[in-house]
């Protein structure tokens, strides 16, 4: 019997072609009725038999490619429809939530650009409902045509027939575009007269020069990845010496060709959001791609453009953010002309102007699962729905941090994290954020209750956030750096607003502690709303305060001093263990540590890092990006041969093998999005046998006799991580002439198990209920802070936790560091606010 | 020395010492306040300029200078950055039981020495002699009067987009100076205050650039926190060339092992002037040419404030940009 059911579908519904895909299986079943978009979901009054609606509801669950559906609901409706399933027009303002993230290349968007009897034949440009531009062409609300800076080009007639048409891959697709009617490619730079545009680009590549490339969300600068020549020219030219360079392949079999992705990094790679993913880099490489490191940043060609350009060159391409050195990102045509012009040979643009900047994501498999490491195009606007409790709260705008900046506005149960705005204290990037600010409180119609900061009062986002609070007359919540990176996992993880406290480790460089010394490495028992101090590593001064963070060899010596003391420095130093101190102010830096001249105390993870870095000689003089020295020693300790030889043979060679699907753990974009080129050979989406949550044993470092922390508790009540016995055991071992990299090793393996103790003895029956919390204490460590952006480390530490029987999250869809911290922020500020309202 | 008032030939030792010193005429010296003639005033100008300042340094005596010649030259530089021609200052001391006479000695003839050479007299004061312990070795207080000609109106909120920012030389000296001097950092080099009163390269920056909008003597928080207030107070946007920013190298060498910077700072004998572009080529020629401004150079630009305000930025070597703020308190590292 025909009936009529209401069916509405919410999740990330709009913006990813919904209503033609409704509209299509509905016509395939059958089925009369009509289908709207309504504010945050989709509605459907949908007419047939019993059968056929379960059919469209099942359906409908499933959703289009890029949608992510979160709930069908059905209930029975009086009228009948007859006829066939319309497409009904929107009501005014229910596009609210329509602006989704930009996407990749679709296969048949590529298939069509390689076909010359295509009217879109090597169309540079080219999108449908599957693919292209979103967030970076949004000029404002509600996402239509009109409102995206496609409005300049006006729909040629057989354009208009595509958009118009409900079962065109196109139908809706505003960016959609041909060669008659859209944007056009341009080229500046040597060329032959006459030449096409995308010729002279390739031609210019595959003579080594250096091309400026208009991207989704801002220029990038290219040259071959394959010229160690044309890669340092970049870098001369670019003033960046050791940071590494992202490269961009055609496909995955281009990129299992590069490097040695394995079938999760692939899978990744693979999203639609086309992030740069890490991976293991093979020794055929130009050394100069990523200096000390064993790893590379690969991306797939994401835009009709980057596919045609590629293909033509038929090389893998460096891909490095264009522009001036600490200048953001060109997104402006004649910015890109004036600002590379020193640096850049060529340029290769078009007329389709980027709304706003959105920097390359990065992801990377660690310890097993996918984490977000740069949040920027294809993720961004992506919201984060909140924990249960979260859904009445007052909205909260939350600054973030100052470095790796981004925001967050939580309302209505969910979170809009920001994408990533790049180093605050940088040109002009204060203002990208302010303006971002502003832009998504019209885009996304947000009106924000609360203001919450990092509690530093000489961060530039704490100045901005207090400037704001005063303006609107709204509350101003400074919120502790390290409690903010834990709530922010628990917030994505579903802990619930009121949920127990769990054991926060927070690792990472350094942010300010309510004991005003600058913490980096803390045990935290922790709810939403209050934190507790429970275990941290022992202070160590960094003399030279933000030089310390720069020069490793200032964290080496204060932590030996501090360790061990001067006079076994010295003699260290005599020996010549320690070449990294050589003719340096030692006694001007002790002085400063003794006399606390500049030399603040912190806990920092980072620091300790930079110290053992650069005891095992691997730092550079001076630190020009954010985790060198980490990264290096992680790429170091990979090396260690006492771990190779102990695994067979298939272990070394493959990492982990799947992420683990879906919430919370999932990857932060979804499903994948089946990428044009051949696809690996063994198919990403068949689970292995290592599809497990456990870190790979190949992954794990071996540990070094006596390179342990001790760990006592102090006279104010916290545990303490005391790094002495370790200084003592790995200045022995080099001394001996233990390899480097086994101290490497060693030393990931001695923090993952000093932790691990740490964390037993904060477990009950100690404390079943901890000081200032009325539950007992879940068996849950979250992790945080960007030092859980080391696989190794991770793995190890998971490892432990994991055997013991802990449950253990780490951070997913926000960054671990403090690209996340404004989420975690957010959520505190609402949990609080909660309390306050009861 | 003893305090307290039974030592009554201290007393005089000590009032006889400071009189010597600044050489007040007999006769007003006898009177519980200095008298100025107001005849020479009003014919100097139309604004009585007045200023006080406490000094506290550690150690008292320091290459280029001591507490004494630091409460003269800062006094005197708050007057002249205003425009001011000064007069007269006085000064107030709070001596620590235990100071050895002799330093302060040293003190009040260096103190005379440069009030004499900057043409000022110091006609008033006062000696309080507390208990060891209860303070350092020794504090001074001083004010001072000046005179403001009726054509000056130099202001910190009349900078101008389209102006430059000059200063008058090395950037840092004092401060460096101090932390060298301490003797406890085990830093090896010998760095001598700038100290000095700036009157007369004042007087000669007028001369030659009559439209100069705004003076400022860059003491503590160094010249990037009087750029600060500058831009804040004319709400414009300010832009430093890293470049240009004249610094000594043994300066920059303390800088770079203590992990500061030397914009940030003291200074004793430093200026920042705006002046109008138009202006820019002689005020610059006038402060080389006097001997406190040899190494004077163009080191900034001023802009409109962007659209969310004034601020600072330094550009550096490579076109790179980073926004300049000062610390609310003591520097907490800010580097996750
Ligand atoms: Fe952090
Ligand atoms: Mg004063
Ligand atoms: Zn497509
Ligand atoms: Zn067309």
């Amino acid at each position: 019997m025909r009936a009529t059911e209401r069916m509405t579908v919410t999740g990330s519904v709009q913006g990813v072609g919904f209503r033609p895909f409704v509209w299509r299986t509905a016509h395939a079943l059958c089925i009369a009725g009509e289908v709207r978009n309504r504010g945050d979901h989709v509605e459907i009054l949908a007419t047939g038999t019993q059968a056929q609606r379960d059919s469209l509801a099942e359906a409908l669950r499933r959703g289009p490619r890029h949608a992510r559906v979160e709930n069908v609901t059905r209930t029975p409706e009086a009228l009948l429809f007859t006829g066939a399933f319309t497409i009904a027009t929107s009501e005014a303002g229910a596009l609210q939530s329509g602006i989704v993230p930009d996407l990749a290349l679709c296969p048949a968007c590529h298939t069509e650009i390689r076909t010359p009897s295509s009217r879109r034949w090597r169309y540079a440009l080219t999108c449908c409902a599957d693919c292209g531009p979103r967030f970076s062409i949004v000029t404002g609300f509600p996402y239509d045509r009109a409102n995206t800076t496609m409005a300049p080009f006006t729909l040629c007639a057989a354009c208009r027939a595509d958009y118009e048409n409900p079962a065109d891959r196109r139908f809706h697709a505003e960016p959609v575009a041909c060669p008659t009617c859209g944007p056009r490619l341009r080229y500046t730079g040597p060329a032959t007269p006459g030449e096409d545009p995308l010729d002279s680009a390739a031609s210019l590549l595959r003579a080594g020069g250096i091309l400026a490339i208009k991207g989704t969300g801002g220029y990038h600068l290219a040259c071959l990845a394959t010229d160690t020549t044309a890669i340092a020219t970049l870098r001369a030219r670019k003033h960046r010496p050791t940071k590494p360079l992202a490269v961009m392949v055609a496909d995955t079999a281009a990129a299992c060709a590069f490097a040695a992705p394995n079938a999760a990094e692939l899978h990744l790679l693979q999203q639609a959001s086309a992030p740069i993913v890490t991976v293991r880099a093979t020794p055929a490489l130009p050394a100069n791609l990523a200096p000390g490191l064993d790893r590379i940043g690969l991306m797939l060609a994401y835009t009709p453009l980057h596919a045609l350009l590629i293909e033509q060159v038929g090389q893998p391409l460096v891909m490095t953010s264009g522009n001036r050195s600490g200048a953001p990102q060109a997104i402006e045509d004649e910015t890109a002309l004036r600002d590379l012009a020193g640096i850049a040979d060529g340029w290769l643009y078009h007329d389709r102007r980027i709304a706003r900047r959105l920097d390359d994501s990065v992801c990377a498999m660690i310890a097993g699962q996918s984490m977000t490491l740069r949040r920027g195009r294809g993720l961004a606007p992506r919201r984060l729905p909140l924990p249960a409790g979260f859904e009445t709260l007052p909205p909260v705008l939350a600054l973030g941090g100052d470095l790796k900046a981004a925001f967050c506005l939580t309302q209505n149960g969910q979170a809009l994290l920001s994408h990533h705005l790049g180093d605050l204290p940088a040109e002009g990037v204060e203002n990208t954020a302010r303006q971002a600010l502003a832009d998504y409180q019209t885009l996304f119609g947000l009106t924000p209750a609360l203001v919450a900061v990092d509690a530093h009062p000489d961060y530039i986002s704490h100045r901005l956030g207090t400037a704001l609070s005063q303006q609107r007359g709204l509350p101003l919540h400074p919120i502790w750096h390290h409690h903010a990176h834990i709530a922010a996992c628990m917030a994505e993880h579903g802990l619930a607003a009121d949920t127990a406290p769990v054991i926060g480790l927070a690792l990472d460089g350094t942010g300010l502690g309510p004991d005003g010394t600058a913490w980096g490495c803390e045990a935290l028992l922790c709810d939403y709303r209050t934190a507790h101090h429970a275990g941290r590593l022992a202070r160590t001064p960094m003399p030279g305060a933000d030089r310390a963070a720069r020069e490793p060899w200032r964290m080496l010596l204060a932590h030996l001093d501090t360790a061990l003391g001067p006079d076994a420095t010295t003699h260290a130093l005599a020996l010549g263990l320690l070449p990294a101190l050589h003719n340096r102010p030692l006694d001007t830096l002790r002085a400063m540590m003794r006399k606390g001249v500049n030399a603040p105390p912190c806990s920092s993870a980072g620091r300790l890092f930079d110290a053992m870095a650069a005891l095992l000689d691997i730092a550079s003089e001076r630190l020009t990006h954010e985790g060198e020295a980490a990264m290096r020693l992680e790429a170091l300790a990979r090396q260690a041969p006492a771990l190779r030889e102990t695994l067979p043979k298939s272990l070394t060679d493959s990492g982990p093998d799947e992420p683990t699907n879906g919430q919370p753990d999932g990857q932060p974009d979804g499903r994948a999005h089946s990428h044009p080129g051949r696809r690996p050979d063994s198919p990403t989406d068949s689970p292995t046998a290592a599809n497990t949550t456990l870190p790979h044993a190949a992954t794990l470092p071996a540990p070094v006799p006596g390179m342990v922390f001790g760990l006592a508790c102090t006279p104010d009540g916290v545990w303490e991580l005391d790094p002495a016995p370790l200084w003592a055991a790995a200045l022995a071992a080099k001394g001996r002439g233990v390899p480097a990299c086994t101290l490497a090793a060693g030393f990931h393996a001695a923090l993952a198990a000093g932790l691990t103790d740490l964390v037993m003895n904060l477990l009950p029956p100690q404390a079943p209920c901890p000081p200032g919390f009325t539950q007992p204490l879940l068996r849950t460590v979250v992790l945080g802070g960007g030092v859980m952006a080391n696989d190794l480390l991770v793995s190890a530490l998971v490892a432990r936790l994991e055997a013991v029987g802990l449950r253990v999250l780490r951070p997913a869809f926000a960054p671990p560091g403090d690209g996340g911290l404004a989420l975690g922020q957010a959520v505190i500020t609402a949990a609080r606010a909660r309390m306050e309202t009861r | 020395m003893a305090h307290g008032g039974g030592g009554t030939a201290m007393r005089a030792l000590i009032d006889t010492l400071f009189l010597e010193a600044f050489s007040a005429t007999p006769h007003t010296a006898q009177e519980d306040q200095a008298r100025l003639p107001l005849a020479p005033l009003v014919a100097g100008g139309d604004r009585l300029a007045f200023t006080t300042d406490s000094f506290v340094v550690e150690p008292l005596e320091f290459p280029g200078g001591n507490i004494g010649t630091l409460a003269v030259c800062g006094t005197i530089n708050d007057l002249v950055v205003g425009g001011a021609r000064p007069v007269a200052l006085s000064a107030a001391f709070i001596l620590a039981e235990g100071l050895e006479l002799a330093c302060l000695r040293r003190i009040v003839a260096a103190m005379a020495d440069c009030a004499r050479e900057a043409g000022v007299r110091i006609v008033t004061g006062d000696t309080k002699v507390v208990p060891k312990g209860a303070c350092d070795g020794l504090y001074v207080t001083t004010s001072g009067v000046g005179v403001i000609p009726a054509d000056r109106a130099i202001s910190i909120t009349a900078a101008r987009p389209g102006d430059v920012v000059l200063v008058n030389g090395t950037l840092g000296d004092h401060g460096a100076a101090i932390l060298c001097a301490r003797g406890d950092l085990a830093l090896d080099v010998a760095i001598a205050s700038d100290c000095a009163p700036l009157g007369g390269l004042v007087e000669a920056l007028l001369a030659a650039a009559p439209n100069t909008r705004s003076l400022r003597d860059a003491t503590r928080g160094g010249v990037a926190g009087v750029l600060s207030e500058l831009a804040e107070a004319s709400a414009v946007s300010l832009t430093l060339d890293e470049t240009a920013l004249p610094v000594r190298p043994e300066v920059e060498g303390v800088c770079d092992i203590l992990g500061l910077e030397a914009l940030f700072l003291a200074n004793e004998g430093k200026l920042v002037a705006v002046v109008p572009q138009a202006e820019a080529e002689a005020a610059l020629a006038a402060l080389r040419a006097h001997p406190l401004g040899q190494q004077a150079a163009l080191i900034g630009t001023v802009a409109e404030a962007g659209p969310h305000g004034p601020s600072v930025v330094v550009r550096n070597a490579f076109g790179g940009r980073r926004t300049v703020t000062m610390p609310s308190g003591e520097q907490l590292p800010r580097i996750c």
